[in-house]
C-alpha cells in the first residue's frame, strides 16, 4: 500500500508544483510585457517635464482645461451610441447563425468577419468616398457632414462588429437541448423561452461583448483620427498631447482616464461570473434549430443587409486603390500597387507583416489560451489566477499609442535586462501579442466556462495529469474557439498600427504603418492599395483557417452534431 | 495548417539567414542609424547620393511624421537609439536640445551657408548645435475646379480666407496635433502682433470647416476636393500637383511663415566619426542641390535653382521668423488657441 501510495502523492505535488511555475510564468509574461511598462509610462501622470513629483497638479491642470474635459463627455457618448449599435447588431445577426434555419450562415459568417481583416484606416478611406463631399451618398446625411460623430460611429461600428460578433457567437452557440424541450413539453411561449432561456444562458456574452465593444470604442485612435474632424475624444487628445505637444505628462493623464472603463469592466466582470453557471454540462445535448420560414427569412434578411454594408466598404476601397486620381481622373489604373511612394518598399513591409503576424499568431494563440486556461480550470493559487485575469482584462484599454511608448520607456532603459530586445522583431511580437489579449482571453474563458468542471474533476479523480487533461479533452473541445483566436490575432498583428508605430526600426517597417504614412502623404490611393493588400492576405488566411476548421470540426468535433 | 507553418516557417529561416549573410558582408561599413522625417519616396535618393560618396557608411533610416519621429526621440532619450537626425523641422530640434540631447558640432563647411540656417549659437562663437538644410513654407493649396463649382474665387492673402465666400471651405491643421498648424499660428502673431494675430485668427475660425491633425492632410484634401482651400505647406502641394490634383499652390502676400529641416548628431553615439561625415556631407554643396529638387529655398547660398510651381521671390516673402521665441511661447499660445477654439469647436 505505502509503496504504492507514495509515487503518486509525490507526482501530484509535482503537478501541482507545475501547475504554479505555469502560473507564474504566465504572471510573467503580463507583468513584464504590460505593467511594467505601463507603469513607467503612467507615473509620469504625477510628474512634470523633469521628472519631479508633483502630486496630482498634472490632473488638477487636466479639470481645468474645458477643452480636454469636454472630450470625455464626447467620448463617452459615441462609445455608448457605438457599443448599443454594435449589441445590437451582433446579437441579432448572432442569434441568425446559432439559432434559426437562415439560409447562407456559411456565407454570412465569412462576409461578417471581413472588417478584421482591414486597417482601421481603409473604412475611414471609403467612408469618405461615399459619404464625404465628393461622396456618392453624400444627400443621405442630410447635409450633415461625415466629419464628426456621425464618421465616427460609421467608423467603429463597423471595425469593432466582428469583434462583438464572435464573442456573441460563443455566448450563443452552445446551449443545452433538454432546456428546450422541456419548455416545449411545458407549453412554454417561444418568446418566453427566448426570456428565460436564451437571455439568462447568454447575458454573460451578451455583457462582456457590451464592454468590449464599448472599451474598444473609447480607446480607438484610428477612426476618429482620420474622420472625427475636430470633434475631439479622449484617444485623439493622447494624440494631441504626445505626438502633437511631445507632452507626455498629460498625454499619461489622459491614458490613466481611459483605463478606468476597463477597471470598471473588470469589476462588472467579477460580478456575474460568480453568478455564471456551466451551460454545457458533462450531461449536454447540443440544441439544433428547426426551421420556421417566417423567422429564418427575417434574420437571413438583416444578416445580409449587415453584409452588404460591409461590402460597400470594402468594393470602395477596392475601387479607390484602382483609380488613377479620385475624383478628377477616374481612370482605372494597377500604378497604386507599385508602391513607388514608398520606394519600392512597400513589398518589402508587406513581408514584414507576414512574419510579424505568423509569430504573433503562433505564440499568441498557445500562450493566451493555455493561460486562461490556467485561471478558468485550475485548482488552488486562487489570488494569482484572479491576478492573471485581472492583467488579460486590462490591455484592451490601454490605448496603443501609451503601449507604444510605454515599450520605449520601458525597454530602452539601458540597465533593463531585457533591453537587448528594443529595435528587434521580438519586441514587436511581444507588444502585438499583449495589445490585443483581452479579446483572445475572454474568447478563450467564455468557451472554457461553457464546459463541465466535471471534465476537469473526473479527469483528476481517475490520476489523470492535468496536462492530459488539457490536451485529450479541453483543447480538442474548444479547438473552434482556439483556431478563431489564432485567426484574430493573425489579423490584428496585420492590421495594427498606433503601438508598434513608436517601436519598429528601419529592418522592421510594417505594412498598417505603410499605409498610414502613405495616407499622411495625400497618396490616398496607394494608401487604399496597401489597405487592400492587407486585406487580402488576411483574406487568404481567413480562407485557409476557414477550411481547416471544417476538417476539424468534421473530424474532431462530431460529438458537436447530433447524431 | 502545418503546411502553412511549413512554409512561413522557411520563409522566416530563410530571411534571417539572408540577413545574416548581408550583415556579414556589411560588416566593413559602418552602420549609421539616422531617424528623419523626410518624404519617403525622397529617402532613397538621399541614401543614394550620400552613399556615392561615401560607400563606407550605411544608413539605416527610421522615418515617421515629424510628431512622432520627436515623440520617439524625446522618449528614448535615456538610452538615444538615433546616431544622427537629418531632416527634422527646426523647431522640434530645439525641444530636443533644450532636453540637453544634442551634441555640438561644426561640420566642415558650415561657414558657408546662409546664417539663418545656422544654430545661433554658431555665431556666438559656439560650435552649432543643428544645421538646416531646407526651408519648408507655409502656403494655400486650392483647388481649382471646386472653387469654380462653388464659387469660391482664388485667395491670394490670409486676409481672403475671412471673407464670408470661403466660409466653410477652409481647411486647417490644429495647431496642438500638428508642428505645421503651430507654424501658421506663430506667424500670424509675429506678422500682426499678439492683438492682431488673435483678431485674425478669430475671423478665421467663423470659416474654417474644421481643424485636421496633420499638417499635410488640409492640402490632401483639398487635392481630393473635400476643400476647397487647404491651410498646408508648399512642399506637399507640389508634389500633389505633380500626382495630378486639380491644386494651385496660393502664397499669401502678407508674408509666410516658415521652419527648415535641420541635422543634428544625438549625444551619446558610439559612431562619432561616421555621424561628423554625414553632417559634412549634408551641409556640403551636392548635399544642398539635393535638397533644392523639393525645396525652392535651401540653406547654401547660390545653389537654389527655382523650381516648378513656386514663385522666384520666395525668400522675400517669408518673414523673419523667431524660432526661439515661437518655441517659448508654444505651451502659452496653444493653451490659449484651445481656450479660444478647441471648447466651441465641438459644437458646430
Amino acid at each position: 500500500m505505502m509503496a504504492r501510495a507514495l509515487p503518486l502523492s509525490g507526482r501530484l505535488s509535482g503537478e501541482s508544483g507545475l501547475r504554479l511555475l505555469m502560473l507564474l510564468l504566465a504572471l510573467a509574461l503580463l507583468v513584464i510585457g504590460l505593467l511594467l511598462p505601463l507603469a513607467t509610462m503612467l507615473i509620469k501622470s504625477v510628474q512634470d517635464r523633469s521628472g519631479d513629483f508633483v502630486g496630482l497638479a498634472n490632473f488638477a491642470r487636466y479639470v481645468q482645461t474645458p477643452a480636454l474635459v469636454g472630450s470625455i463627455i464626447n467620448s463617452v457618448s459615441i462609445a455608448l451610441i457605438s457599443t448599443l449599435t454594435v449589441v445590437s447588431l451582433a446579437f441579432l445577426c448572432a442569434y441568425g447563425i446559432t439559432r434559426t434555419c437562415m439560409p447562407g450562415k456559411r456565407v454570412f459568417r465569412m462576409l461578417s468577419i471581413l472588417p478584421l481583416l482591414a486597417p482601421s484606416l481603409l473604412p475611414a478611406i471609403s467612408l469618405v468616398y461615399l459619404f464625404g463631399n465628393q461622396g456618392w451618398f453624400k444627400d443621405v446625411l442630410l447635409g450633415e457632414s461625415i466629419y464628426g460623430p456621425i464618421g465616427i460611429v460609421m467608423g467603429m461600428t463597423f471595425w469593432i462588429f466582428p469583434h462583438a460578433l464572435m464573442i456573441m457567437m460563443t455566448a450563443l452557440s452552445n446551449s443545452d437541448a433538454r432546456l428546450y424541450e422541456a419548455a416545449d413539453a411545458l407549453g412554454t411561449p417561444k418568446w418566453r423561452s427566448f426570456l428565460t432561456i436564451t437571455l439568462p444562458g447568454a447575458r454573460y456574452g451578451i455583457i462582456s461583448c457590451a464592454f468590449v465593444a464599448f472599451t474598444l470604442a473609447i480607446t480607438d485612435f484610428g477612426v476618429p483620427k482620420i474622420i472625427g474632424g475636430q470633434f475631439s475624444v479622449l484617444a485623439t487628445d493622447v494624440y494631441r498631447q504626445v505626438v502633437g505637444q511631445q507632452n507626455f505628462q498629460m498625454g499619461a493623464v489622459v491614458s490613466v482616464i481611459l483605463l478606468l472603463p476597463a477597471l470598471l469592466s473588470f469589476a462588472v466582470d467579477r460580478w456575474i461570473q460568480r453568478r455564471q453557471v456551466a451551460q454545457l454540462s458533462a450531461r449536454a445535448v447540443p440544441w439544433q434549430p428547426t426551421p420556421s420560414p417566417l423567422r429564418d427569412w427575417v434574420f437571413a434578411l438583416l444578416c445580409y443587409g449587415v453584409a452588404a454594408a460591409i461590402l460597400a466598404v470594402i468594393g470602395t476601397a477596392i475601387y479607390a486603390s484602382l483609380v488613377q486620381f479620385w475624383p478628377y481622373n477616374l481612370s482605372l489604373t494597377l500604378d497604386h500597387y507599385a508602391f513607388k511612394a514608398l520606394a519600392g518598399g512597400g513589398w518589402d513591409a508587406w513581408l514584414n507583416s507576414l512574419t510579424l503576424a505568423f509569430w504573433v499568431t503562433l505564440i499568441g494563440t498557445l500562450v493566451i489560451f493555455f493561460n486562461a486556461w490556467l485561471t478558468e480550470k485550475s485548482q488552488g493559487y486562487r489570488p494569482l489566477r484572479q491576478g492573471l485575469h485581472f492583467m488579460a482584462m486590462m490591455p484592451m484599454a490601454v490605448p496603443g499609442m501609451v503601449l507604444g511608448l510605454s515599450y520605449i520607456f520601458y525597454f530602452n532603459q539601458a540597465d533593463n535586462p531585457l533591453n537587448w530586445i528594443y529595435g528587434t522583431f521580438a519586441i514587436l511580437v511581444l507588444n502585438t501579442l499583449v495589445h490585443f489579449y483581452t479579446v483572445c482571453h475572454l474568447t478563450s474563458v467564455t468557451a472554457l466556462k461553457q464546459l463541465d468542471p466535471e471534465f476537469e474533476a473526473v479527469g483528476a479523480s481517475l490520476k489523470v495529469p492535468f496536462w492530459k487533461t488539457f490536451c485529450r479533452i479541453t483543447l480538442p473541445v474548444s479547438l473552434p474557439s482556439v483556431l478563431d483566436i489564432s485567426a484574430y490575432l493573425f489579423m490584428n498583428a496585420m492590421t495594427t498600427v498606433s503601438a508598434v508605430v513608436f517601436l519598429y526600426n528601419s529592418d522592421t517597417r510594417l505594412a498598417s504603418i505603410a499605409v498610414m504614412h502613405l495616407d499622411e502623404a495625400g497618396h490616398f490611393a496607394s494608401a487604399a492599395a496597401m489597405a487592400v493588400l492587407i486585406f487580402f492576405t488576411c483574406l487568404g488566411v481567413k480562407l485557409l483557417h476557414a477550411v481547416v476548421s471544417h476538417l476539424l470540426l468534421t473530424r474532431a468535433q462530431r460529438w458537436r452534431q447530433a447524431t | 495548417m502545418s503546411f502553412l507553418t511549413r512554409s512561413f516557417l522557411t520563409r522566416s529561416l530563410l530571411a534571417s539567414a539572408v540577413g545574416l549573410v548581408v550583415s556579414l558582408n556589411a560588416q566593413a561599413a559602418t552602420e549609421l542609424t539616422v531617424y528623419t522625417a523626410v518624404e519617403s519616396d525622397d529617402l532613397q535618393k538621399y541614401a543614394e547620393r550620400f552613399q556615392q560618396a561615401h560607400p563606407d557608411i550605411d544608413i539605416k533610416w527610421v522615418r515617421d511624421s515629424t510628431g512622432v519621429i520627436t515623440a520617439r526621440l524625446l522618449a528614448e532619450k535615456d538610452n538615444p537609439q538615433a546616431d544622427v537626425v537629418w531632416g527634422l523641422a527646426a523647431t522640434s530640434l530645439l525641444v530636443l536640445e533644450k532636453e540637453g540631447m544634442l551634441s555640438r558640432y561644426a561640420p566642415k563647411g558650415v561657414e558657408a551657408l546662409d546664417s539663418k540656417f545656422v544654430d545661433p549659437a554658431y555665431r556666438d562663437g559656439q560650435d552649432p548645435s543643428w544645421v538646416g538644410m531646407d526651408a519648408w513654407v507655409a502656403s494655400l493649396c486650392y483647388n481649382t475646379v471646386e472653387g469654380e463649382r462653388l464659387g469660391v474665387p482664388r485667395p491670394t492673402s490670409w486676409e481672403d480666407l475671412t471673407r464670408p465666400e470661403f466660409k466653410g471651405h477652409v481647411i486647417m491643421p490644429n495647431p496642438s496635433s500638428s508642428g505645421t498648424g503651430y507654424l501658421d499660428v506663430a506667424s500670424w502673431l509675429q506678422l500682426w502682433g499678439d492683438e492682431g494675430g488673435w483678431e485674425y485668427m478669430d475671423r478665421l475660425h467663423d470659416n474654417i470647416a474644421r481643424y485636421t491633425h496633420s499638417g499635410s492632410a488640409p492640402c490632401n484634401l483639398a487635392g481630393s476636393g473635400e476643400a476647397v482651400v487647404g491651410v498646408s505647406f508648399a512642399f506637399r502641394g507640389a508634389r500633389l500637383k505633380a500626382q495630378g490634383a486639380p491644386v494651385d499652390l496660393v502664397f499669401p502676400e502678407e508674408g509666410l511663415g516658415w521652419d527648415m529641416e535641420a541635422a543634428a548628431i544625438m549625444k551619446g553615439t558610439d559612431k562619432r566619426e561616421a555621424a561628423q561625415t554625414l553632417m559634412d556631407w549634408a551641409v556640403s554643396k551636392p548635399a544642398n542641390e539635393l535638397y533644392n529638387e523639393g525645396y525652392a529655398v535651401v540653406a547654401y547660398p547660390g545653389v537654389a535653382k527655382p523650381i516648378e510651381h513656386y514663385p522666384a521671390n520666395i525668400t522675400e516673402m517669408m518673414i523673419e521668423a523667431d524660432f526661439a521665441k515661437a518655441a517659448n511661447q508654444r505651451d502659452a499660445v496653444l493653451a490659449e488657441w484651445q481656450r479660444r477654439y478647441d471648447g466651441k469647436s465641438d459644437s458646430q
